[in-house]
């Protein structure tokens, strides 16, 4: 376990997000998904500047194994999203946690995050 | 779950174990994708135990199979060879596939698919009850695929013989045949487990890669080589399963089991190759639309070595060349192809 999945909070459909110094939220997909999808081929980013609603499916990710929908854990607008997924996909394999991120959103209510499991709940609930 | 006897070994080199058809199997043992590479560019060594073995013994085992399976092994007569075919039922349905070796001296062994042993086993003996016959299954032998362009190298660790495709040599300890589900030359090693530990443990400090099934899977459909359970089944016959080339009718007077039936099945439909250069993967069920006629995905990857989703698709013979799907409400553009896309995409 690396220092920086403590700070990061879980959905139980596994993706993570954590805030940022800059009050946005980074969110991304776990280990764990990254795991169970096996190697990942392609991913479908939100548009930025695009507004978004919690628990929406918001990307897609897409192994060689299965397809899967990624949803944001926080609503808000799309600041950024990871363009090295598109042409490097495998870096969700290799770094889900830090290389690996999806998108960024500015959050309208940084509460929403409080339903999300801390990693012991979450890995907890993953193993089961 | 059972496991084959290499299974501490996948445990400890870091397989990711599933449960296939109630056997605890390594998927892959950290990328599929560069397994899959490593047997396209290279070599690699399977664990495939978990496949039925059945040596026949009696008088009658050519008379068996030639009764029994849709391909005729008259053509492997007296030779140490082995050959394709389906399972048929009564009605022409494809039960499961399998390779039948001739092992020489009128002797024969039959290799099927893990999830239909029980069902093979059964057939086996109830239609072999009519000639000279005995169905032996050998639950303990071990099997080890060694596959790609290197695997002739390596080979030679086992036996000084040349083995072309689909020739074999054998001795009491172990049998090597030209055969595999890669598309890549390759052999496949059949011994007990002792043996089979050995030669697993020697072609690992040689440097090769375990693979899991997750690129066999790759591998095979890359080749054009069909799954049974999911691009034929019991409602299939060779003909919509683009295996018709197993049905062998050169010797008229040859009675198989399904022959009758097979002349009044459905001959409107194929499986065909398809890719699109979409972003995504039409999986199997995804519904495949021609201008004319209605079809369906039954195994959908992503291809490791063209980068592109390609699949096998049955549908009406006269299905063009283009076609069309939907990918998450997307609809998107496909093209037929030859289902060896080792063929038809290079």
């Amino acid at each position: 376990m690396s220092i920086d999945e403590k700070n990061l909070k879980f959905l139980e459909s596994h993706e993570w997000a954590r805030i940022e110094d800059d009050g946005t939220v980074t969110v991304g997909i776990s280990n764990h998904a990254q795991e169970l999808l096996g190697d990942i081929v392609f991913v479908e980013l939100p548009e930025v500047g695009g507004n978004i609603e919690m628990k929406a499916s918001v990307a897609v990710v897409e192994s060689v194994k299965a397809a899967s929908d990624v949803y944001t854990p926080i609503s808000g607008e799309v600041m950024e999203v990871n363009e090295n997924l598109v042409s490097s996909p495998e870096i969700i394999n290799s770094s889900p946690y830090n290389q690996g991120w999806f998108f960024k959103v500015k959050p309208q209510n940084i509460n929403e995050l409080n339903e999300m499991l801390d990693l012991e709940a979450y890995q907890k609930f993953s193993q089961e | 779950m059972k496991k084959t006897y290499l299974n501490h070994f996948h445990k400890e080199h870091g397989g990711y174990m599933v449960d296939f058809s109630g056997w605890e199997m390594p998927l892959h043992y950290g990328s599929q994708l560069t397994e899959h590479l490593e047997v396209r560019s290279n070599v690699g060594i399977f664990d495939v135990s978990h496949m039925a073995v059945f040596d026949l013994t009696g008088p009658e085992q050519q008379e068996f199979l030639r009764f029994l399976l849709p391909n005729d092994v008259a053509k492997i007569s007296g030779e140490t060879k082995a050959l394709y075919s389906p399972l048929l039922d009564e009605d022409g349905g494809i039960l499961d596939d399998l390779i039948v070796y001739g092992l020489g001296q009128n002797n024969f062994r039959i290799i099927s698919n893990c999830a239909t042993r029980e069902q093979n086993y059964d057939w086996l003996r109830q239609w072999g009850r009519q000639f000279a016959v005995d169905v032996n299954f050998r639950p303990e032998h071990s099997i080890i695929s060694l596959q790609g362009p290197s695997a002739h190298k390596h080979i030679t660790r086992l036996t000084n013989n040349k083995i072309a495709k689909f020739e074999l040599t054998h001795d009491q300890d172990m049998m090597i045949s030209g055969t595999g589900y890669t598309g890549e030359n390759g052999y496949e090693i059949v011994s007990d487990a002792i043996n089979g530990t050995k030669i697993w443990d020697q072609f690992i400090s040689d440097g090769i890669k375990p693979i899991g099934l997750a690129a066999r899977d790759t591998l095979r459909l890359e080749a054009g080589l069909n799954l049974f359970g999911a691009d034929m089944t019991k409602s299939n016959s060779p003909y919509d399963s683009n295996i018709a080339w197993t049905v062998d009718l050169n010797d008229k007077n040859r009675d198989f089991i399904g022959k009758q039936a097979l002349t009044n099945v459905d001959k409107t439909k194929v499986l065909t190759g398809f890719y699109t250069e979409e972003r995504g993967v039409l999986r199997s069920g995804a519904v495949v639309r021609t201008k004319n006629c209605k079809g369906i995905v039954t195994s959908g990857t992503w291809s490791p070595t063209f980068k592109k989703n390609i699949g096998f698709c049955r549908i009406e013979k006269n299905h063009g060349d283009i076609g069309t799907s939907f990918l998450r409400d997307k609809e998107i553009d496909l093209n037929f192809c030859n289902n060896n896309f080792l063929k038809s995409l290079t």
